[in-house]
């Protein structure tokens, strides 16, 4: 048996991918279903030298993981839907002061306490629009513990590189559920380490000023450097500005390293989409009801395909283009009202019909469920 | 034969789900047979929070509202200023008063809300399994300090009571416990005394009920109220802390 062999809820592969990406500063507050990411990270932290803090709710939370990152932490906070949307002015903070963070949403039913602790993919479009303001967003989700730890690595990984708070969508079933993770060896998945400016102490250094690759570079906040950082507009220098070309300049800096990056933050997985008809798009652990569903009929000979999305925001518009191009029927799977397939029929464009197959009633979608709508929808009855 | 003691018809006729030995159950009972004695029944409203208490609409006999998690005085103030004639109470448990709800109990005591808050302190979250509150003594265990909560790292447990006996506009605030008879009913007066303050509009009160977790602290139902004695209440002194006597009235 391999010693990486571990037997884990998805929670702990998301805390064990967080140790193995590097964190150095956990703050968060508690909230079922997403407490053992706090649970086990409390324990591995402190043991390896590094900062677990149990704050008082989730705005202080997200402020703690914004103040360790500048100090050139790599910083992670967990939660589910209620703390999410305290967490959404800081997170809104993070987007316009450019500062690397990732953020676990283990998703509930909702809206408020909603139906705890029932699973539900609810919070898609609040990972997208949840902080006031024009912004971009990257948001990953996983259906399996392996994609779990990958993409949490991942998340650190993106935060890093584009200086950007980066939203991990997982759902209750994938963090209580117990399957097999096969631990990375390290170096296995390359790691990102923080892009620190070259220079010098005494060196005028300016925080929001772009290399030619678009990328800033950080000076820990407290160390040679002395320099401003803000929730207000700001110049280089990171002082507050409102001059309109400044204002404009910025914004649309902010989100076009997201959105000019998409292919680079794109992460999925197909099944059997090369001579698909049907295909099925779907994420998180409704994607595992759909691969069964694909799996089954595959076997009695119908050209079905999945397409799983890891990369939900910036959305894969092109890669949802291309992969549907031959398909009679589109169909995402997903524990909402439609969330992910409004981003579809946008991507597809109106020649397509895209369809909704959901659940929204708590319950963990099935194959049957996914199988007897598909069956409406292909003329066959149930 | 005379009646002692009869099923208040402050609560229903439904079971409770608390753990065995968990006191929220009495502190549920007391809060009703005072409004029931007060006569206040009929013209009350509940504000629960979000804890194990969450429930707690099935029980109270009264119009009940579940508010966010540490903002139920917030819908209290709402709820109170809106219909000044109700009895107006907020049933919070530690994490939920304490930690994400500091806020909102310090400022409705700041206006001198003439609301009755029922605090219960049993030092843990006890709805999301054992984590650490502001209130876990130094050195007790929770899932989110493994080791015991360290001073020297998450500071000292908040004494909530003391430091809203500061705010000038709080009316009354006693802490008390239900580690046994005695104290229990100690602590239905003390429940009394608070709803008769908001009566007589004398402004805020707050009453902390020191009260046991057996599942949080890992122990028996029995062991769960020797330690709430031997270790409570030495840290959370009982005992009133600012009278509405004291105090000179705003209102
Ligand atoms: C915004 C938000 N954050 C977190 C939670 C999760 N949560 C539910 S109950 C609870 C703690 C309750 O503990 P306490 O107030 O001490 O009451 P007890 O269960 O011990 O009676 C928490 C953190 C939530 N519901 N909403
Ligand atoms: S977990 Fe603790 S507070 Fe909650 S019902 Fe059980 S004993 Fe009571």
């Amino acid at each position: 048996m391999s010693k990486n062999l571990a037997f884990v809820q998805g929670n702990e592969a998301c805390a064990m991918g967080a140790m193995y990406a590097g964190l150095d500063f956990y703050a968060g507050y508690p909230i079922t279903p997403s407490t053992e990411i706090a649970e086990t990270l409390a324990v591995q932290l402190p043991a390896a030298g590094k900062k677990f803090i149990q704050m008082e709710d989730e705005i202080s939370s997200m402020c703690a993981i914004v103040g360790a990152s500048l100090t050139g932490n790599k910083v992670m906070t967990a939660t589910s839907g209620p703390g999410f949307s305290l967490m959404q002015e800081a997170l809104g903070y993070a987007v316009m002061a450019e500062i690397p963070c990732v953020v676990v949403n283990v998703q509930r039913g909702g809206p408020s306490t909603g139906n705890p602790t029932h699973v539900s993919q609810g919070d898609v479009n609040q990972a997208r629009w949840g902080t006031h303001g024009d912004h971009s967003i990257v948001a990953l989700s996983a259906s399996n513990h392996q994609d779990v730890f990958k993409m949490t690595v991942e998340a650190f990984n993106i935060a890093e590189t584009y200086r950007t708070p980066v939203v991990l969508l997982f759902d209750e079933v994938v963090g209580h559920m117990r399957e097999k993770l096969i631990v990375p060896e390290p170096g296995e998945i390359p790691l990102v380490a923080r892009l620190r400016t070259s220079l010098k102490e005494g060196v005028n250094y300016h925080p929001y000023l772009p290399r030619e690759d678009g990328r800033l570079p950080m000076s820990d906040f407290g160390d040679v450097h002395r320099y401003n950082v803000t929730g207000l507009y700001h110049d280089m220098w990171g002082f507050p500005t409102d001059k309109p070309e400044l204002v404009q300049e910025l914004l649309r800096h902010q989100i076009n390293k997201i959105e000019n990056n998409v292919h680079r933050m794109t992460f999925y997985k197909s099944y059997f989409l090369e001579d698909a008809r049907t295909i099925l798009i779907s994420y998180g652990s409704s994607a595992r009801a759909a691969l069964s569903t694909v799996k089954q009929r595959r076997n009695r000979g119908e050209s079905i395909g999945l397409l799983e999305l890891n990369t939900i925001w910036p959305f894969p518009a092109e890669l949802v283009r291309e992969c549907t191009r031959n398909a009679e029927l589109i169909a995402v799977v997903e524990m909402n009202v439609g969330q992910l397939t409004q981003a579809v029929k946008l991507a597809v464009g109106s020649q397509k019909q895209v369809h909704l197959i959901n659940r929204v009633d708590g319950q963990m979608i099935a194959d049957k469920d996914i199988k007897n709508i598909l069956r409406i929808l292909q003329g066959k009855g149930i | 034969m005379s009646m002692i003691f009869k099923r208040t018809a402050g609560l229903t006729d439904a079971a409770t789900h608390y753990c065995p030995g968990c006191t929220h159950g009495i502190a549920h009972r007391l809060v009703a047979e005072a409004l029931d004695e007060l006569g206040l029944l009929g013209n009350t409203i509940g504000c629960g929070s979000v804890g194990c208490s969450i429930l707690s609409y099935n029980y109270f006999n009264v119009d009940m509202i579940e508010c966010l998690h540490g903002r139920a005085p917030a819908v209290a103030t709402g709820i109170k200023r809106s219909v000044p004639d109700k009895t107006v109470f907020t049933y919070q448990g530690d994490g939920d008063l304490a930690s994400i709800g500091a806020a909102e109990i310090v400022h409705a005591a700041h206006r001198g809300e003439n609301i009755t808050v029922i605090f219960i302190n049993n030092a843990i979250y006890g709805m999301t399994g054992g984590q650490m509150a502001p209130t876990t003594l130094p050195g007790q265990k929770a899932t989110t300090a493994p080791a015991g909560r360290k001073p020297e790292f998450s500071g000292l447990p908040l004494k909530m009571s003391e430091m809203l006996a500061q705010v000038p506009a709080a009316a009354y605030i006693e802490r008390v416990s239900l580690h046994d008879p005695k104290h229990v009913r100690r602590a239905k007066k003390a429940i009394v005394r608070a709803f008769t303050c908001q009566v007589e509009a004398k402004g805020f009160s707050l009453i902390e009920i020191l009260s046991t977790c057996p599942t949080g602290w890992n122990l028996s139902p029995v062991d769960a109220l020797g330690w709430l004695e031997e270790h409570m209440i030495p840290y959370y002194p009982l005992g009133v802390l600012k009278a509405p006597e004291e105090v000179e009235h705003v209102r």
